[in-house]
C-alpha cells in the first residue's frame, strides 16, 4: 500500500467534499471542516477539488510512502516536513518513496489538510470517503486512521511541485475571529435583550470543540420569555419539540453555553437554536482552536449571500492561480 | 395550527408545523416533505421531515433563499388539500423489557436521574399513573406508533404513540445525560420512544433491548442488504414483549443471517383513525398478524 501510518496524530481521519442526502436520516454530510482548504490542497496537487484527502487536528501524523508522490499541506499552520526536512504550507512538494512526512508543531489554526496526489482511495460508503465515526461510516473501517494502517492511493493525473497558492489567497482565522449570524429558527424563545447581549458580549471556544460541533463559553446567560410547555417539547425553556438542526445552527441547552454545529452534527433534537452560522463562515470554525476569544455578527440574508460570493470568488482565484 | 417559515442561514429553510407535538402536525411535515420530493425543485439537496416542523437544505448559488421560500409556501397550500393518506407499512419490533443489559447501564448513572431508588421503566409506569409495570408495557406496546422522525444519529427512529392526547405517555429526560446507552436501547423522552441505532451517549429513559438490529453499515445483518438504515419516517410499529429466551433466538437468527422481521404493507388515513382510533388500530393489527 502506498502510504503507512506510522503515527496517527491525535484525530486524523480522511475526508473528502462529504455525503450530501442522507441528512434526513441522522447521516450528517461529514468532510472536510475547512472546505476551501481541502479544494486548494487538492488543486495544488493535481487532483479533482473533491478527492480525499487527510484532516490532521492540533497535531500532524508521521506517514511513509512506498511511491512517489506529490503532497500540499494547507489550512492551518502546521508545517510539513520530509524525512525532517522542513516543507512550505500551501505549495506542492514531492515526497519519494521511502521518505517520511511528518509534521512540526501547530502555530495557528486547527486543522491541516493534506491532500496525496492520486487522492486516499480507500472504499467510498453513500458515495463518500469522509469518515463519520458515529455511524462508522468512510475513513478506514469506519474510524479514524491508526498506527499501522496502510492508505491506498488514486491514479495520479500529473501532479508537479513547487505550485502554491498566492498568500492573498490563504485564508486562516486571524486574529480576532468573528463569525456571522442569521438570526431566526426560535431566536423568538429568548428576550431582546437576551438576543442583544449575546452578540454584545464576547465567547470563547470551550474545549468540547470537534467535528460534531464547537461550545461556546463565557458569555452571559440567555433570557427566556415565559411560556407554556408545548406538549412534547419538555419542561425546560430551552427545550422544543424534537426538530432538525441546520448545519451552523446556534443551540443554547439552558441558556448557557451556545453549540454551533459542524459536518459532523446531530441531525435533529430538543434545544433552541437562535439563528444560524452563515455558510461562508463554517470553514472559519473549524479552524479555531479552544480558548480562542469570538464574537457573534449579526448579518441579514443580503449579507450572508454576498460573503458567500466572496468566498466563491476567492476559491475561483485560486482555482486561475493553478490552472 | 399556522406554519412558521424561518431561514437556517443561507442554506436552510427551517418550518415549524406546530408549537406541539400532535399526529395532525407531524402528517402535515410529511405529506410537505412528499410533495417537495415530487416537486423536485431545482437546488434541494435535503428533505429532512421531523416530528412536527421539517427542514430543506438547498443550494443558493442555484435557487435564490426568497424563491425557495415561495416555493415551500406553495406546496403547503396544495399538500393542505391533498387526501390525508399514507402508503407505508407496519413492522413487528421484538422488545426484551427490563433486561439486564439496560439495566446494569441505569444502575451505572442513577445519580444522574430523577428516582435514584427505582429503575427508569419504574418510574415512567409510577408517573404516568400505572398500577405495575406490567400494566405499562402492556400500554407502551399495546397501540402501534408512528415513526416520526429518523436522526439525531445515524438510523436513530423518533416514534410517537398513535393514541388520543390524554392516552399519551410522557417522561422527563434525565436530568443529565448518560455517557453509555447500550446499542439498540428502547428509550422513552418527551412523549417519544427511540430505539438508539448505535451505542452512546443519551438522555431517554431506558426501558428494554430490541434485538433486531436497525442501523448496519456493513450492510450484512439480512434486513440491511440493501440499505444500511431500516427506518423511515411513516412507519408505523408495533412493539411485541418477549421474553430472556425469544431475545437470545432473535440474536442467534440476526447472527445468523436468518432473521426476518414481520413487516406488513398498509394504507393509513388520518381521517378514519381520528373516527375510530382503536377501531383502526385493531385493524392494522389484523395485517400485521394476517398470512
Amino acid at each position: 500500500m502506498p502510504v503507512k501510518v506510522i503515527t496517527a496524530g491525535l484525530a486524523t481521519t480522511i475526508q473528502d467534499l462529504g455525503r450530501p442526502g442522507y441528512y434526513h436520516l441522522g447521516i450528517p454530510v461529514s468532510g472536510a471542516m475547512d472546505r476551501l482548504a481541502l479544494r486548494a490542497a487538492n488543486l495544488l496537487v493535481g487532483n479533482p477539488e473533491d478527492a480525499a484527502g487527510l484532516e490532521a487536528v492540533f497535531m500532524g501524523p508521521e506517514l511513509e510512502f512506498t511511491e512517489d508522490a506529490i503532497v500540499a499541506v494547507t489550512g492551518a499552520d502546521l508545517p510539513p516536513k520530509v524525512d525532517g526536512e522542513p516543507q512550505a504550507g500551501w505549495t506542492s512538494f514531492p515526497v519519494k518513496s521511502g521518505q517520511v512526512l511528518s509534521f512540526d508543531f501547530l502555530r495557528a489554526g486547527a486543522r491541516a489538510l493534506i491532500a496525496i496526489s492520486g487522492g486516499i482511495a480507500t472504499t467510498p460508503s453513500l458515495g463518500s470517503r469522509s469518515t463519520y465515526a458515529i455511524g462508522a461510516l468512510g475513513g478506514v473501517d469506519g474510524r479514524a486512521i491508526q498506527a499501522g494502517d496502510e492508505l491506498p492511493l488514486g491514479d495520479s493525473a500529473g501532479a508537479v511541485a513547487g505550485r502554491s497558492v498566492p498568500e492573498l489567497l490563504r485564508r486562516g482565522p486571524g486574529s480576532a475571529p468573528e463569525l456571522r449570524v442569521l438570526p431566526g429558527l426560535y431566536r423568538h424563545r429568548i428576550t431582546d435583550a437576551a438576543a442583544e447581549q449575546f452578540f454584545a458580549d464576547s465567547w470563547k471556544v470551550a474545549s468540547e470543540a470537534d467535528r460534531m460541533g464547537y461550545r461556546f463559553q463565557g458569555g452571559q446567560a440567555l433570557e427566556f420569555v415565559d411560556r407554556e410547555p408545548p406538549f412534547g417539547a419538555g419542561s425546560d425553556p430551552s427545550n422544543i419539540t424534537d426538530a432538525c438542526y441546520p448545519y451552523g445552527s446556534i443551540q443554547v441547552p439552558s441558556g448557557t453555553e451556545p453549540i454551533v454545529l459542524h459536518r459532523d452534527a446531530v441531525s435533529g433534537g430538543g434545544y433552541f437554536m437562535l439563528g444560524t452560522v452563515i455558510s461562508a463562515d463554517m470553514d472559519l470554525i473549524g479552524q479555531l482552536q479552544p480558548n480562542t476569544q469570538t464574537r457573534f455578527v449579526k448579518t441579514d440574508m443580503n449579507g450572508a449571500l454576498a460573503a458567500r460570493r466572496d468566498r466563491a470568488a476567492n476559491l475561483d482565484a485560486i482555482r486561475s492561480a493553478l490552472a | 395550527m399556522t406554519a412558521r417559515y424561518t431561514f437556517g442561514g443561507d442554506e436552510h429553510i427551517f418550518v415549524e408545523v406546530d408549537e406541539e407535538m400532535s399526529l395532525e402536525a407531524f402528517f402535515k411535515s410529511l405529506s410537505i416533505t412528499n410533495a417537495v420530493k415530487q416537486a423536485d425543485i431545482k437546488g434541494v439537496t435535503e428533505i429532512c421531515p421531523a416530528n412536527a416542523s421539517f427542514q430543506i437544505k438547498f443550494d443558493p448559488d442555484r435557487i435564490h433563499p426568497d424563491d425557495m421560500m415561495a416555493e415551500l409556501k406553495r406546496l403547503e397550500e396544495s399538500a393542505g388539500l391533498a387526501e390525508r393518506v399514507l402508503n407505508t407499512r407496519i413492522v413487528e419490533i421484538p422488545v426484551y423489557y427490563q433486561d439486564p443489559w439496560t439495566h446494569e447501564t441505569l444502575m451505572r448513572f442513577r445519580e444522574r436521574h430523577q428516582d435514584p431508588d427505582a429503575t427508569d421503566i419504574e418510574y415512567a409506569a409510577r408517573i404516568n399513573g400505572y398500577g405495575t409495570v406490567d400494566d405499562f408495557i402492556t400500554a407502551h406496546s399495546g397501540a402501534p406508533w408512528f415513526v416520526s422522525m429518523v436522526g439525531f444519529v445515524a438510523g436513530l427512529p423518533f416514534l410517537y404513540q398513535m393514541v388520543d392526547r390524554p392516552r399519551q405517555i410522557q417522561v422527563p429526560k434525565y436530568l443529565r445525560p448518560r455517557t453509555d446507552t447500550p446499542r439498540l436501547t428502547v428509550g422513552y423522552g418527551g412523549s417519544f420512544s427511540c430505539i438508539y441505532s448505535v451505542r452512546g451517549a443519551g438522555g431517554y429513559q431506558m426501558f428494554g433491548i430490541t434485538p433486531m438490529p436497525i442501523y448496519d453499515p456493513h450492510q450484512t445483518v439480512s434486513h440491511l442488504k440493501d440499505f444500511m438504515v431500516f427506518f423511515k419516517p411513516g412507519d408505523i410499529v408495533k412493539w411485541k414483549p418477549i421474553d430472556r429466551d425469544a431475545y437470545d433466538q432473535a440474536v442467534e437468527d440476526v447472527d445468523a443471517g436468518r432473521f426476518a422481521p414481520v413487516i406488513r404493507d398498509v394504507v393509513f388515513s388520518l381521517d378514519e383513525f381520528n373516527a375510530d382510533i382503536d377501531g383502526t388500530n385493531a385493524r392494522l393489527q389484523e395485517v400485521l398478524h394476517a398470512g
